[in-house]
């Protein structure tokens, strides 16, 4: 099927451009403008061409655009999400217009102004009014989405965390997300790169006592309305979390945490129900290319509402319950050889970079 | 009139020329091969251009099939990519590789040394009145080092563990880890070989020409005097000094963790089994160093092209340039921005969101100049009397990519909506609209322009057209829908989408998109059987066939050695008086003095023609 609609595209394009030199030949024939520097009416075929294109570029365009609606993303499911979003699509309307102007007037004029032998070019040097004028115009225009465009970064990227926000480390490695939720304390135990094993994927710290109630899980689970403040990082080459419902992306790089606070406004079966679609599912993937699984590193993520987000967390079992024999083990062992082998890192020092 | 023909005639005399031939007869290999004439060495590089312009897209077709057909078969592939294909389908870190070879080769081999190596070689001393470069010696290296590069990075491709796959940019620690992909393995080292080599070839260019610029004008070309492609040039140049021996030392600390187990990008790592010794190390450094070359180089890529499009808009609209002075002052205000703002690339790598604002504040500034650009070049259509040339024609097209691919820099330029967008396909398609395809459509247009200059010959008008169109309108096609689906949310690189519920969609536009593109990729083939049947069966070449004004239209058709037989013309004018009151043609050369066109003089001209005539005893006497 696939294959028969490539050789029909690649026909029609034969065909078409067939006739199009053909009439290009007959035309200089007819005219006997092979020799002459410029043959006019072939000349002019160029600029009816460009008015047809940019016709049937903005019908195309503005037309597709509404087919392809429906395929977008829906809805930001976060608050900050929603602003962004409405900032693109003013700044797709300011740079529509801006667009449309400057082709309607690119295609046009090579159609008024094609070559006529008896007429001469306007010579026009310059001329500092215009020229002013579309410089300070582009440049004021800049100047307002640029501040909008600040307010919400600074906004987005606002550093303290509000007391009742719930902490979740994001983890990533080849080819897979790792999330650890802090448990009852709501403090993550530390971790050190070189604790990590087949077992202790994390490389938790077993001797810090705010790790024995972490949790991971295998879905990422939010609370709608409370803020969510994602520590991030990566534990052998750069990842990226994004979470595209959220507006959500933020890179995980090894040896540095990175974060990212938002609040999730709709939960799961709200977007099911919003998107008429009952197998709807939030979804974390991966960003930057991170090697041969990148395009594969798919977490699932679900939005409960506050009831049902106590619940699950209630239901959970803290990692150290599931590895009591590794925990204790492991706790031998570094208790035995105190500080010997681990280098500090100051992470603060590497995220101001 | 008869002064102008006059004029050039003089030039054209071809005893002069056959005679200037046998006295400086080089044995083949000095002439064709280890040559030191610019323009020899220009061909060498549009030669090698090309060759690496049909990989490059070649691969952009492999990894389209990929895309646009998930599932298909690919068997019928295995003669060509052998182990590549696993039970009728790609392998992913092939894909990979395939991704990045063609963002290397486009970027670097293809719009840096095809577009600026060619065209500053072969225009800069011609369109200066120069014999030949500052120093032919250096601008030969840079081809053979260029060379030397382009045989490593073409070894490269076949060696068994694939060549570098871990994008173009090469973000540490994916590309300092044999462990994190094959391709990280001796791919990465010669790519790292082949980029080191390449930027000594890039620098000994961008000094050559500097100085040629500075130093070698004939008499009369003062600065204000240049045509806007040697603006061009000049400052791409001088951007190019600037900022490869950065990414030379990005490059440079990368080896050094790779092969030294130094760790200046790698810090915290526990990969394949095992964690590493290294601590300390930022993996952001290397992209501040990357991105201090990487966004630069978007302007060492467009901004000659920008020249070429100057030249060939205002000679076929018949109308000089608007605003001349006010695009000097633009390449100038983007070149100097271009080096403030790399940041821009890195809004979500955890680099300090303070920094992002800043960044962003001085990249929406860059759009100020930009504008001013293109909307000089449409007021230079206006009114005019256009010639569609197809270099003309492939100009036009330029300004187009430029202001569709530019104008939605202005959303990626917002950090706020950079988080959404960064590494998706709306990203994919603003910068192969801005610097893709109007780059490549400079490169094109300028070859379709020279070619009588370089070749003595006219390339073959309609297929030129055909060319045009189908490319036109094809890479619209294929670059144009990739905003939607980056609306969407689909992100760069990836192998497959439909594992996700999210990007599960658009799988006919996919398919559309790979179908445009096979055709336009095609398309490039009529262009290449142009070019060589046009070399040597050509429609033989007048000497000025645009009726144009720059100073190497006033050589002979094939110029030789020195480029002017006799003397090195003198300048009165500034290259664009097109459609001159009151003058007898439609155009005045750049060696026409204002005191032989009284009838078209302006007033302050006219006022100078005293002066003008001073120096001209002056230079006879001399």
């Amino acid at each position: 099927m696939i294959s028969i609609l490539i050789i029909s595209g690649i026909l029609l394009f034969a065909i078409v451009f067939a006739l199009l030199f053909r009439t290009q030949v007959l035309l200089n024939v007819l005219k006997g403008s092979y020799n002459k520097r410029v043959d006019v009416a072939g000349n002019k075929v160029h600029g009816i061409l460009f008015v047809i294109f940019m016709i049937v570029f903005f019908v195309g365009m503005f037309g597709y655009h509404e087919i392809a609606k429906k395929d977008y993303l829906p809805d930001a499911a976060s608050i900050h999400g929603a602003e962004a979003d409405s900032l693109f699509w003013i700044s797709m309307i300011v740079i529509l217009i801006a667009f449309v102007i400057t082709n309607i007037l690119l295609f046009v004029f090579p159609y008024l102004y094609a070559y006529k032998e008896d007429r001469r070019g306007y010579f026009y040097p310059d001329n500092h009014t215009i020229e002013r004028i579309w410089t300070i115009v582009p440049a004021i225009v800049l100047v307002i989405l640029l501040f909008s465009g600040l307010k919400l970064w600074t906004n987005i990227t606002q550093t303290e965390a509000p007391a009742n926000s719930t902490v979740i480390e994001i983890m990533g490695k080849q080819f897979a997300w790792q999330v650890r939720y802090p448990g009852k304390d709501n403090r993550l135990g530390e971790y050190n790169f070189r604790r990590i094993d087949p077992n202790n994927e994390f490389g938790i710290k077993v001797e810090d006592k705010s790790s024995e109630d972490d949790f991971i899980p295998r879905e990422l689970h939010f609370q709608k309305g409370n803020p969510v403040l994602l520590k991030i990082r990566a534990r052998d080459v750069i990842h990226s979390v994004f979470l595209p419902h959220f507006r959500v992306k933020m890179d995980a790089v090894p040896g540095m945490q990175t974060s990212f606070l938002f609040t999730p406004t709709i939960s799961t079966n709200e977007m099911r129900t919003k998107t008429g679609d009952p197998k709807f599912n939030y979804e974390l993937a991966c960003t930057e290319v991170c090697g041969r699984g990148h395009f594969a590193m798919r977490f699932l993520v679900v939005v409960d509402e506050p009831a049902e987000y106590q619940k699950w967390v209630a239901s959970q079992k803290s990692w150290k319950s599931q590895n009591e024999d590794y925990f204790a083990e492991t706790l031998k062992k570094v208790t035995a050889t105190p500080k010997a082998t681990e280098t500090k890192v100051h992470k603060d020092e590497l995220s101001s970079l | 009139m008869s002064t102008v023909n006059l004029h050039i005639d003089s030039h054209d005399d071809v005893h002069a020329h056959d005679h200037e031939h046998e006295h400086h007869e080089l044995p083949f290999i000095r002439k064709y091969i280890f040559s030191e004439d610019h323009k020899v060495i220009a061909k060498q590089f549009l030669i090698s251009g090309m060759f690496w312009a049909i990989i490059g897209g070649g691969m952009s077709m492999l990894f389209r099939l990929q895309l646009g057909f998930p599932g298909q078969s690919l068997e019928w592939l295995k003669p060509l990519l052998g182990g590549w294909i696993e039970n009728g389908k790609m392998n992913p870190e092939f894909y990979l590789a395939l991704v990045t070879m063609h963002g290397t080769i486009m970027v670097f081999f293809v719009l840096t040394a095809g577009l600026s190596g060619t065209f500053s070689n072969f225009l800069i001393p011609l369109q200066i009145g120069a014999r030949d470069m500052a120093s032919g010696f250096l601008n030969m290296l840079s081809y053979w080092f260029f060379f030397l590069s382009s045989v490593i990075m073409f070894v490269s491709i076949f060696t068994e563990t694939g060549p570098a796959s871990g994008g173009w940019v090469i973000y540490p620690p994916l590309s300092a880890l044999p462990q994190a992909m094959s391709g990280s393995g001796l791919g990465m080292t010669l790519w790292l070989c082949s980029m080191a080599i390449f930027i000594v070839s890039s620098l000994l260019g961008s000094i050559n020409y500097i100085t040629t610029v500075i130093n070698l004008r004939t008499a009369g070309m003062s600065f204000l005097r240049m045509p806007l492609t040697i603006w061009a040039f000049f400052v791409t140049a001088i951007i190019g000094v600037l900022s490869f021996p950065v990414l030379f030392s990005a490059a440079l600390l990368l080896i050094f963790d790779r092969s030294f187990g130094t760790s200046f990008y790698l810090s915290e790592i526990y990969i394949a089994g095992e964690a590493l010794h290294n601590v300390g190390g930022s993996p952001l450094l290397f992209q501040h160093l990357f991105w201090f070359l990487g966004h630069p180089e978007v302007y060492i890529v467009l901004l000659p092209a920008l020249g070429i499009t100057s030249e060939i808009i205002a000679t076929n609209s018949r109308k000089p340039i608007f605003g001349y002075k006010a695009m000097i002052g633009s390449i100038f205000g983007i070149a100097f921005l271009s080096f403030i703002v790399w940041a821009h690339h890195m809004f979500v790598t955890g680099m300090n969101p303070f920094l992002g604002s800043i960044f962003m504040l001085l990249t929406l500034i860059i759009a100020v100049p930009s504008a001013v650009k293109a909307f000089n070049y449409i007021a230079t259509l206006w009114r005019g009397n256009i010639v569609f040339t197809p270099a003309m024609l492939f100009s036009i097209g330029l300004v187009s990519y430029f202001i569709s691919g530019g104008l939605t820099g202005l959303i990626l330029g917002n950090a706020a909506l950079d988080i959404q967008l960064h590494d998706t396909y709306f990203v994919v398609a603003h910068f192969h609209l801005v610097m893709g395809s109007a780059s490549f459509f400079g490169m094109v247009a300028g070859v379709y322009h020279w070619f009588p200059k370089m070749f003595g010959r006219m390339m073959d008008n309609r297929l030129g057209y055909i060319h045009f169109w189908v490319t036109f309108v094809g890479a619209y096609l294929v670059f144009f829908p990739m905003h939607y689906i980056g609306i969407a949310g689909f992100p760069r690189r990836y192998y497959s989408w439909t594992g996700f519920q999210a990007f599960d969609t658009f799988t006919d536009l996919n398919a559309f998109i790979s179908v445009a593109a096979f055709v336009t990729f095609s398309a490039q083939f009529i262009f290449v059987f142009n070019f060589l049947y046009s070399i040597f069966k050509g429609k033989k070449a007048p000497m000025n066939p645009w009726h144009s004004n720059t100073l190497e239209w006033t050589t002979p058709v094939n110029p030789g050695h020195g480029n002017w037989p006799g003397e090195i013309p003198i300048v009165y004018r500034w290259p664009y008086d097109y459609s001159k009151p009151g003058a007898a043609d439609d155009f005045i050369p750049q060696n026409i003095p204002l005191s032989s066109t009284p009838e078209s003089n302006l007033p302050y001209e006219a006022e100078m023609v005293k002066e003008e005539q001073e120096e001209m005893k002056a230079s006879n006497a001399h």
